[in-house]
């Protein structure tokens, strides 16, 4: 089972709870923290990066002795990384998407594909939780080819937790793309609500079933609880505001540690989930 | 001789357009025969990325010798260069003025992009 923890609005929590929820469950758990541009989970986990692999793309060389300069391969690409100058022809290997698209046209193979690095892929495991993350290097201006990377590592054995990137940009639709739950967290205040509206506009499109937390909760009756309550809205659970989760966080430690009570509440989002999911087999649970 | 310049209209009196890459219009000026055409450039208006390397290779399309515009960024000013066309900026206000600025040799031709890489 595959779940995704996304929010819209960046600082809500996500990290926080796909930690805490990892760490919450009570069977063979994956965490994978999908937020190539700034990975934080381990900062919250206490072990070591055991393996460590390049993230690799294919851009396009151009052998300038074989090339005649006939513009295909400029016509082809959508993404203005070749332009064909009649008397010479440039690559821009920061614009391309690496479709493929030029090499196959070439009339006279004169492109070939060669690995570019563009980012990191890191593991780790200890006994009940196997963690990865993707870090996009510095320079790079694409995050979905680390995203793919530290996704192709899920194991369809386990409950599979992915730490989404703030946003609905591409990172974020790749993050929560063929997974089978997303949960969005948010906070109670006029941007936690403007962005909620956007991610699950998105999700909506996606035709992933969602539902929502709501962190840093003051107020039971609140901005998202109306908007839930408008576009009939599962709310899993609101967390209320906590210096001594701040305090927590500002230590290293996970949720968990500063409120061991939600580790049972926890458990039972993911029961929730699963009934959800599959409700002919109704799970078990407080 | 033929030049291009970065145009917010289709008239002399039209501002100059201070963007390159993503700029509307570019008027072709003929500086022998004084005529001038419009030639469009607005598949750059909603391009996600690579409108400057694109409008660089319009341009390199139609035969000029110089560009004059307001800033050209990096990626741009590499494929004017590639191409032989030589950039000129300027705060000129209308097309007319820049064009006269130009045959008089006053714009400048700083020989680099005065922009940093940008998506938009």
């Amino acid at each position: 089972m595959k779940i995704a923890v996304a929010s819209g609005k960046g600082g809500t929590g996500k990290t926080t709870i796909a930690v805490a929820l990892a760490l919450a469950a009570d069977e063979p758990v994956q965490l994978l923290d999908c937020d190539v541009e700034e990975p934080n989970c381990h900062i919250f986990l206490s072990f070591n990066t055991e393996e460590e692999a390049d993230v690799e793309v294919l851009k396009p060389v151009i052998d300038e002795t074989k090339c005649i300069n006939c513009g295909r391969c400029a016509e082809i690409c959508q993404f203005n990384a070749i332009v064909n100058l009649k008397i010479k022809t440039l690559v821009f290997p920061e614009l391309c998407h690496s479709c493929g698209g030029c090499s196959l046209v070439c009339p006279t193979k004169a492109i070939t594909e060669e690995k570019y690095r563009v980012g990191i892929l890191q593991k780790a495991n200890s006994i009940d939780l196997e963690f990865a993350m993707g870090k996009l290097d510095i320079g790079q201006a694409m995050a979905v080819p680390v995203i793919k990377a530290v996704k192709a590592l899920a194991d369809n054995n386990k409950i599979v937790i992915f730490d989404a990137p703030p946003g609905t940009s591409c990172p974020f639709i790749q993050t929560v793309s063929d997974t089978d739950f997303v949960i969005l967290i948010t906070e109670p205040t006029p941007f936690g609500r403007h962005d909620l509206s956007l991610a699950v506009d998105t999700i909506r499109k996606l035709g992933i079933p969602f539902a929502v937390i709501i962190n840093r909760v003051t107020a039971k009756e609140n901005l998202i609880t109306e908007y839930c309550r408008q576009q009939n809205i599962d709310i899993f659970l609101q967390i209320s505001e906590d210096r001594a989760v701040a305090e927590a966080y500002s230590r290293g430690e996970n949720l968990l540690q500063a409120k061991p009570q939600l580790k049972t509440v926890l458990q039972d989002v993911i029961i929730r989930i699963k009934n959800i999911l599959d409700p002919g087999k109704t799970q078990g649970g407080c | 001789m033929k030049i291009a310049i970065t145009a917010y209209g289709e008239s002399l009196a039209d501002a100059v357009d201070s963007r390159f890459g993503r700029a509307s219009k570019f008027m072709v000026y003929d500086l022998d025969k004084d005529t001038f055409e419009i030639v469009n450039n607005s598949q750059n208006l909603n391009a996600p990325q690579g409108a400057g390397i694109q409008a660089a290779q319009n341009v390199a399309d139609l035969g000029v010798e110089a560009v004059i515009t307001g800033h050209c960024g990096p990626k741009a000013f590499s494929v004017l260069k590639a191409a032989g066309i030589i950039v000129y900026n300027t705060e000129a206000k209308t097309i007319q003025e820049a064009i006269q600025l130009f045959k008089e040799g006053k714009l400048t031709n700083t020989g680099s992009p005065d922009v940093d890489a940008h998506w938009v």
